[in-house]
């Protein structure tokens, strides 16, 4: 379950237990890295461990701000970003399509950046502005590149959808979608099973030449 | 993917240090080909040590050489003013790799450190000496259309999938490593290894060493060169043959020559005597045919690749007529 908060709401009171725990295992862990390893280099190394560490069944607490919102969370070191996502913080519009950064499903934008969140650690997003496919609509109001995606008719199964508008607004953003060919180009990330390319491209292109800001 | 310690260290010593004493631990910075391969079960480190933070991401010019850090990203690398002014092919190659995505969480030092996508070295099920020192090679009498054609060993017969590595070896660079015995350079051409009796071994690193920049000289390769990337889809595969190209011309004649091929050996392969070849001589067709020709001595096919002793020399023409505007 997600131990969420939102950064207006008071502090969990379980925090400062996590805290003397992790503490206590930090210090743990070194202790039993030093009962097989040649002292004085590991403590050295070990002085310097500071600003992240956590056990293999440790969860480990990071901060996230997703969509415009705050959150203190804590995860095991090998939870993906899209694991994250999906099963903590129940934003399930990013979807997991191959899972090995193939497919392009599981695009989202960290600091701005698209990336593929089925091969981003969780732990190593740490202070990280994450937008997902929930955070372009503006309430009601659809994001532009929403808005293309439906006139030209982008969807067909939808599965790969999220990710490719998060690829394609991306695409707009980094200048990458000056024509036919460097859409196809820079879009290739993004996998669609049903062959929907066509009508992706339309609607990238829509946006580009309308001037709409993305 | 399997459990795993995670430690992230504020200073590449503490990194250093943590890597040198743990057999176990690996480095992890974009972790797009690492966590790939842990989720697979390829690799399975015991502890995961965080080098994305380190301060090791700048891009800097100085005395006509670049000097990149190994955390710098591929798509920031590419993009770079100056990296495409002075460095085309080294752009056009980082731009042919992975996608627009993975581009943007890649780094210049995981890129070249990132490891064979032979299917028998990726499949746990199936023998093969790089993934289990000692169960054989699945691809000598395997499928192995994607596979080498130079400086194999009857151990492996796996390629190196990098692209922007290609450039690098053909531009001459320099890898800066710092190790638990000091810093040292190595020049890219040394950096990956022949299979051997030790495919297992993709460099000459030793444990502990830490890649923490490359150094690029910009030389006069800045007007006719061409990244060549062949593969099965228009974008976004790797390749089956690729060649780096880069010629400085004066008047139609070649001054310098740089040739290097991806898709055919367990390292980047320099094509030297090619090179050569090509010095002195009118950027034509048949001066490009001959330096194939070079190119191409040597070349062993196994069952399913022997498209690449033809494939090879066509692409090695055709970079060095896109580099050079020669219809």
């Amino acid at each position: 379950m997600a131990d969420e908060i939102s950064d207006s709401k008071p502090e969990n009171p379980k925090c400062g237990h996590d805290a003397a725990r992790r503490q206590f295992l930090k210090q743990s862990s070194v202790l039993t890295a030093l009962a097989f390893t040649p002292g004085p280099v590991v403590q050295a190394a070990a002085a310097e461990w500071d600003e992240k560490i956590a056990a293999p069944f440790e969860k480990v607490g990071l901060k996230l701000a997703v969509n415009g919102k705050s959150y203190k969370l804590s995860v095991e070191p090998r939870v993906t970003l899209l694991d994250l996502l999906r099963e903590q913080l129940h934003l399930t519009g990013t979807k997991k399509g191959c899972d090995y950064g193939q497919c392009g499903a599981c695009t989202v934008h960290v600091d701005g950046k698209r990336v593929n969140s089925c091969l981003a650690l969780a732990v190593m997003q740490d202070g990280r502005e994450i937008t997902t496919i929930e955070g372009l609509a503006k309430g009601d109001d659809l994001h532009p590149m929403q808005e293309a995606f439906i006139k030209h008719d982008g969807f067909q199964c939808g599965y790969c959808t999220p990710g490719q508008i998060m690829s394609a607004v991306a695409c707009i953003r980094e200048g990458k979608a000056d024509s036919e060919g460097e859409i196809r180009e820079f879009m290739s990330g993004n996998i669609c099973r049903c062959g929907a390319y066509p009508n992706i491209v339309a609607a990238i292109q829509e946006v580009k030449t309308g001037g709409q800001k993305v | 993917m399997n459990q795993f310690q995670y430690v992230r260290p504020s200073k590449p010593k503490a990194a250093i240090d943590a890597r040198a004493k743990d057999q176990n631990s690996q480095f992890i910075a974009g972790g797009t080909n690492l966590l790939d391969l842990m989720k697979r079960g390829v690799m399975n480190p015991e502890r995961l040590i965080d080098i994305s933070r380190l301060p090791l991401d700048k891009l800097e010019r100085q005395n006509n050489t670049f000097r990149i850090g190994s955390m710098a990203l591929n798509a920031t690398v590419a993009d770079d003013k100056q990296v495409l002014e002075k460095l085309p092919l080294l752009a056009q190659a980082l731009n042919a790799g992975a996608s627009a995505q993975l581009r943007n969480m890649a780094t210049i030092g995981g890129n070249m450190l990132q490891r064979t996508r032979c299917p028998y070295f990726y499949d746990t099920a199936l023998p093969c000496n790089k993934r289990e020192p000692g169960s054989g090679c699945g691809a000598l009498e395997g499928y192995n259309r994607m596979h080498a054609i130079f400086g194999f060993s009857d151990k492996c017969i796996a390629v190196h999938p990098s692209d922007m590595s290609v450039a690098l070896v053909a531009l001459d660079a320099t890898v800066l490593v710092s190790g638990p015995k000091g810093d040292r350079r190595i020049p890219f051409a040394e950096l990956h290894r022949l299979p051997g009796d030790m495919p297992q071994k993709d460099t000459t690193l030793e444990t502990g060493e830490l890649i923490t920049a490359v150094e690029v000289p910009e030389g006069p390769f800045t007007k006719n060169v061409h990244y060549l990337k062949v593969r099965e889809r228009a974008s976004y595969a790797f390749a089956l043959v690729s060649v780096a190209a880069a010629l400085q011309l004066e008047n139609n004649i070649i001054k310098d020559a740089r040739l290097a091929m991806g898709g055919v050996a367990h390292k980047p392969w320099r094509l030297t005597e090619a090179e050569k070849s090509l010095v002195g001589k009118p950027a034509t067709e048949a001066t490009f045919q001959a330096a194939a020709a070079i190119a191409m001595q040597g070349a062993k096919a196994f069952k399913h690749n022997a498209y690449k002793l033809k494939l090879g020399p066509n692409a090695i023409v055709q970079a060095l007529k896109n580099a050079t505007n020669v219809a």
